[in-house]
């Protein structure tokens, strides 16, 4: 190993920034899985009954079905009864304001630099405001500028709200995209989810600020389960971003999350993500289990749905946002970020199903890996008979650093229809110790010169994050890397 | 300024420098001359600090400061530029951006305070305007796609930039035809001043005849065999390194 690829190594290495755990006098559901714990779960949450059948419904359907096998992911066999299903900070009862909450909770979110006051914005970035719902293990903590956006008819709370001030909308919408029967881990969401985020924009609508979802696991031995559904009516228009961060444990914990989207005609949703879950210490203990299923169904016609998605953390990423492309004319954009470090593993990708009509989808895709980290991207275009006009552009770029790490790539193309235009690019590269020295010389240090280069790689999918999120994104893709080059 | 002591370099455990003494004074422009395989890149990777140039024996001084086990970044600093014969691409990152980063970089390994948005586009502005290079070309990735001449001419825009007290140009006329090697020449006599010094690193005459320099070394088998004023360079394009050099010995 030449000396820099030894620096860079060291440069990988680099502590979780968020590993701390808060200390909270929380409550549990009893350990395990099994129909009480739901019904705990579902009384603890004063669910109506049709919420509690449901449910049930999934965890009768889950018990009989298999984990997945097929990712690219090496992970023992988990126990699921060996969890809590639901944890929760004791708090006082009724709705959250800021004063209600335990202001060691609110020390958290400052710890976490999440602004939970709504006159404070992010990170120093020009006044663009943006509305928080901070969840918390398995409840919200507090959402804002709910008020102010309920002026302009926009729906944002926790959706454990949403199931009561809003049934008919959560009955119709919910697992209208991801069914219950979708996959092992959505149906175990769909019996056990406790908290997300719920959106809905009314007609015509362009939502007035960026919405933001951040989760924490706190609790021990627990795993989250989210669940977030984003309905943007006719011509309307919202930004979503949703944070994630844990803290540094031995054992492993799993987050299995589901998200809905669904845009009717002339809607835009653009969803941003910065997972940055704890990813395991540098010889690959603890960190969290990403089990995670997101798909947009584009409804209406010349809809559009864009996924973007910078992944640094967690054990094992399992994700796949995908989206419907039922509108003719609709739109599905897919820009991934996956950087996979140590002994991280993530199988991570797109689905674009084209049904509709002159549909089109574009999918950009940067993996990085490093340490002795195997990073997956694993895509299916799909192009229905019917969807006449259907068009798809792919790109996969894969950037190595170091000599033990892996990338894959397994595109999945489907075409029924003739005229389909697909186009696939693919890429694979390194990190020279030309280049890094070439930086060296000019000044600039290894972790700096690796840093710039990867952003640099990283580009075109950075760009599409909102101004706020971008800034943090950069640093976090040098400070995931830290310790990283050999 | 520039002082190295009896330099003895392994690279790959075999040695490659075998005793090399020069002296560079200050505002002073040496060529270093020799045949293929003669140490020439050694040298100038040495001198920059590159890992793997491993110096066995002697010294590099630098302002009277021993700088044999410093790291690339920190002799950067201190004001060692080296100009690559191959320049590198750096996808994503335009050269602002670069420039950027490496100007903040030194600043902030000297202690010095680092220069606001706009003291920075000012700066690169007039540089890229004394050195005729476009704006379109700064902000293009790094060296991505650039022609050979536009990649030496962005490795003076940086020396321009970096203000580096000694500059080392590693076989700068390598893939350039003669406009281009007469501009990119032309860009680094600009920046010729009383207090920086050069270390032009070639092979050919050629470049000798746009880059004037005080003094050329000769150097072979790892080491400076001789030591003269320009004409040397005259003698060598006429009899070939190895009459200039068997007479030397």
């Amino acid at each position: 190993m030449s000396e820099e690829a030894a620096a860079l190594q060291e440069l990988t290495e680099q502590k979780y920034k968020y590993g701390f755990v808060s200390d909270i006098e929380s409550e549990f559901a009893p350990k395990g899985l099994n129909e009480d714990v739901i019904r705990f779960i579902s009384a603890k949450k004063n669910e109506p009954e049709w919420m509690l059948d449901y449910r049930l419904s999934a965890y009768r359907r889950w018990v009989n079905m298999e984990e997945p096998s097929w990712a690219k992911l090496h992970y023992p066999k988990i126990d699921f009864q060996d969890a809590y299903y639901y944890a929760a900070p004791k708090a006082k009862e009724g709705p959250h304001t800021l004063e209600d909450v335990d202001p060691e909770l609110l020390r958290t979110y400052e710890k976490l630099g999440i602004p939970l006051h709504e006159q404070e914005v992010l990170a120093g970035v020009e006044q663009r405001r943006v509305a928080v719902d901070a969840v918390f293990d398995s409840v919200s903590v507090v959402t804002t500028f709910k008020d102010e956006l309920a002026k302009v008819g926009v729906i944002f709370c926790p959706i454990s709200e949403a199931v009561h001030s809003h049934p008919e909308l959560v009955k119709k919408y919910l697992g209208s995209v991801v069914p219950d029967t979708d996959n092992f881990y959505a149906t175990l969401n769909a019996a056990v989810f406790s908290e997300g985020s719920f959106v809905y924009i009314p007609p015509g609508v362009r939502c007035p600020m960026e919405l933001s979802t951040y989760f924490r696991i706190n609790a021990a031995k627990s795993g989250q389960f989210e669940r977030t559904l984003i309905i943007a009516d006719a011509g309307s228009y919202v930004s979503y971003l949703e944070g994630c961060t844990a803290p540094q444990r031995d054992e492993n914990q799993l987050h299995a999350a589901v998200v809905e989207l669904i845009a009717m005609d002339d809607a835009e949703i653009k969803y941003s993500t910065v997972q940055n879950w704890f990813p395991g210490d540098e010889n690959g203990k603890g960190g969290i289990y990403n089990f995670v299923t997101k798909r947009a169904d584009c409804r209406g016609k010349n809809s559009k749905v864009s996924w973007t998605q910078v992944e640094t953390g967690s054990a094992i990423t399992w994700k796949y946002p995908s989206c419907i492309l039922r509108g003719e004319n609709s739109v599905g954009e897919f820009y991934s970020i996956a950087i996979a470090n140590n002994y991280q593993q993530a199988d991570t990708g797109t689905k674009m199903i084209h049904l509709g009509k002159n549909t089109s989808s574009r999918i950009i895709s940067k993996g990085i890996s490093a340490g002795k980290a195997q990073n997956t991207y694993r895509g299916l275009v799909s192009i229905n008979a019917r969807a006449d006009g259907a068009r798809n552009f792919t790109q996969c770029d894969s950037l190595l650093i170091g000599d033990q790490c892996g990338a894959h790539t397994v595109p999945y193309i489907q075409s029924k229809n003739p005229k389909a235009i697909l186009e696939h690019e693919a890429t694979t590269s390194k990190i020279s110790d030309d280049q890094l020295f070439y930086c060296l010389s000019r000044g600039i240090p290894t972790e700096e010169a690796v840093s710039l280069i990867v952003n640099g790689f990283c580009r075109e999918v950075l760009q599409q994050l909102p101004m706020e999120f971008a800034v943090e994104a950069q640093k976090l893709v040098g400070l995931s890397l830290e310790g990283s080059v050999g | 300024m520039l002082e190295i002591k009896d330099l003895h370099v392994n690279v790959h455990g075999k040695e490659i420098l075998k005793g090399l003494n020069l002296k560079v004074p200050p505002g002073e422009v040496h060529a270093i001359m020799g045949p293929n395989g003669a140490g020439k890149s050694t040298t100038s990777y040495t001198l920059a600090g590159r890992a793997g140039y491993e110096v066995t024996k002697g010294e590099i001084d630098f302002f009277g400061e021993d700088v044999t086990a410093l790291a690339p970044e920190e002799r950067a600093a201190r004001g060692i530029f080296l100009a690559f014969q191959y320049p590198l691409e750096i996808p994503g990152v335009s050269t602002m951006n670069f420039l950027k980063t490496a100007m903040n970089s030194q600043a902030k390994i000297r202690g010095e305070k680092e220069l606001n948005a706009a003291e920075f586009l000012r700066a690169v502005r007039a540089a890229a305007k004394e050195l005729n290079i476009s704006e379109d070309m700064l902000k293009r990735p790094l060296n991505v796609g650039f022609s050979g001449g536009e990649k030496k001419r962005n490795e003076t825009l940086q020396m321009a930039l970096l203000k580096p007290k000694l500059a080392i140009l590693d076989e700068m006329d390598s893939g350039l035809d003669i406009d281009a090697l007469k501009l990119v020449a032309e860009g680094v006599n600009k920046l010729r001043s009383p207090d920086r010094s050069f270390l032009v690193i070639t092979h050919y005459q050629r470049l000798l005849d746009y880059i004037v320099p005080d003094v050329i070394h000769i150097l072979a088998g790892g080491k400076i065999v001789l030591s003269g004023d320009k004409s040397l360079a005259l003698q060598l394009e006429q009899n070939g390194y190895d009459a200039v050099i068997a007479k030397a010995a």
